[in-house]
């Protein structure tokens, strides 16, 4: 059983979001981890990349496949998880804990375009 | 879950064992149990097995046999000893692949033809349709035959102390056949992950039997997703990757296995012409600077405009780099050639390599 913590919003495609203030860190799911396997690179956008809800803005690679992320929210890229860049296999250990980049949001009400915990909870038993 | 999907003979061991299953070829296969990464360096350090019965058995018996195999198949079987087994590939009239296979040289009066999964139907086709005129018979053994693949260094330990199967004298590249439990076990010193290993075609029955003693004995089970990052890292081409009916043999670098001075093969004159007038792309190595992953079908630029494309791409799990096969234009293809990869939004910059990122290390 995949871990969903409760204070989180989350993608139906497997991202999660902390908002505080008008900063998201965003990451991907336990959930996401588990179904990729061994993660061994992480594209990461740069800083002061434009990200939009909904678009992609980087990607996860295990051994077999990559897998495009998609933005949870819109703004302006502050920070990116720079120690993913030599261990993306962080990810694996504790996706929750290894955020990949920061946002600061253009407009915090999108945050309620997305999941709950609960909701989140159906997506993945699908 | 896809329709229509067949079930190998260990398919209820495969779930048993928690394995995540995927279709491959029609079939519904293994791609890892415990991790690539783990089941990868089981076969490169010690011993893996994988089940391989969605590979198609075709037997070809009869006068005519060796003639026959000679016409379809593009290595040369002349002058063989039984026993032997050749590499290559079967090609259309325009030089484009049919199929990569194995040959088994029973006898000068039979062949056993080991072919992909993904090609079964069309390899039957191909191999009936082409047999007119000739005094041989074709039999389908797809359904009846199991096959396991016994790979790594450890292989001729296993096959001996697991299974009992006497396997020493057994050269790279042949086969010997036993009578075990009242059926004739075929057993062959070929793999396709760059190691030492065997491969081992029996009935149903017999290959679960196979398997439930390897797994007893603790041997690393491996799925599909290993077989193609390990024959990937020794340069092995994959149908539907680095060949297909739009590449020729030439084209994918193999030549050394189409045999031109054969009197005839079908698909000669076109391959032969291809070789003279030397090809206008061809499958070769790339190394890729940084950590990204070049994958199927992304494109190869010079200057900002394509010139090839990615067939296969992976991390390499034995050596760390990002590495891939492309198919590129000439003069591209020049060892040392700068290229870059398109990468999703970005480029990285890459150098033409030899396509063999881990030494082989077969027992020949």
């Amino acid at each position: 059983m995949s871990k969903i913590l409760d204070d989180l919003r989350y993608a139906d495609s497997h991202e999660w979001v902390k908002l505080e203030g008008d900063i998201a860190t965003v990451g991907i799911t336990d959930y996401a981890q588990h179904a990729l396997g061994n993660i061994v690179y992480v594209d990461m956008p740069e800083v002061g990349d434009e990200v939009t809800q909904g678009e992609d803005f980087g990607a996860v690679e295990s051994v077999k496949a990559a897998s495009d992320l998609l933005s949870p929210v819109s703004g302006e890229v502050v920070e990116i998880n720079e120690a993913l860049e030599d261990e993306p296999e962080l990810v694996n250990q504790d996706a929750f804990a290894n955020w990949i980049m920061k946002v600061k949001v253009s407009d915090p009400s999108e945050i309620e375009n997305l999941l709950d915990a609960a909701a989140y909870a159906k997506v993945c038993e699908e | 879950m896809e329709e229509n999907l067949t079930k190998t003979c260990l398919h209820d061991r495969h779930v048993a064992l928690g394995a995540l299953m995927s279709p491959f070829g029609g079939f519904d296969m293994p791609i890892q149990y415990k991790g690539i990464t783990e089941e990868h360096n089981a076969v490169r350090h010690e011993v893996g097995v994988f089940d391989v019965s969605h590979m198609g058995e075709v037997r070809v018996k009869g006068p005519d046999a060796y003639k026959f195999v000679s016409h379809i198949f593009v290595n040369d079987v002349t002058g063989a000893p039984d026993g032997q087994i050749f590499y290559g590939m079967m090609c259309y009239e325009n030089g484009g692949t049919v199929d990569d296979l194995l040959v088994y040289k029973v006898n000068d009066e039979e062949y056993f033809l080991v072919i992909n999964a993904s090609n079964i139907a069309k390899d039957v086709e191909w191999i009936r349709k082409n047999a007119e005129g000739f005094n041989v018979e074709i039999t389908d053994q797809s359904p009846y035959y199991g096959e396991v693949a016994v790979q790594g260094p450890k292989a001729e330990e296993t096959m001996e102390n697991v299974l009992g199967i006497p396997v020493k004298d057994i050269a790279f590249y042949n086969f010997k056949t036993f009578p075990i439990d009242g059926e004739e076990v075929i057993v062959s010193r070929t793999g396709y992950t760059g190691e030492d290993g065997f491969e081992v075609y029996g009935s149903h029955a017999f290959t679960q039997k196979v398997w439930d003693k390897l797994m007893d004995a603790g041997v690393q089970p491996c799925g599909l997703g290993c077989r193609d990052t390990l024959r990937f890292e020794v340069g092995l081409p994959l149908y539907g990757d680095e060949l297909s009916a739009d590449i020729t043999p030439i084209e994918a670098s193999l030549s050394m296995f189409v045999k031109l001075d054969k009197p005839e093969f079908i698909g000669k004159e076109a391959l032969a012409l291809q070789k003279a007038e030397g090809v206008k792309r061809r499958i070769i190595g790339l190394e890729l600077e940084g950590n990204a992953i070049p994958r199927h079908g992304y494109p190869v630029e010079v200057d900002g405009v394509q010139v090839g494309e990615i067939t296969t791409g992976y991390r390499s799990i034995s050596t760390g780099k990002s590495v891939a096969m492309a198919m590129v234009n000439k003069p591209f293809d020049k060892l040392g050639t700068k290229v870059e990869v398109r990468i999703r939004k970005k480029t990285f910059p890459a150098t033409v390599v030899k396509k063999r990122f881990y030494d082989k290390s077969y027992k020949k």
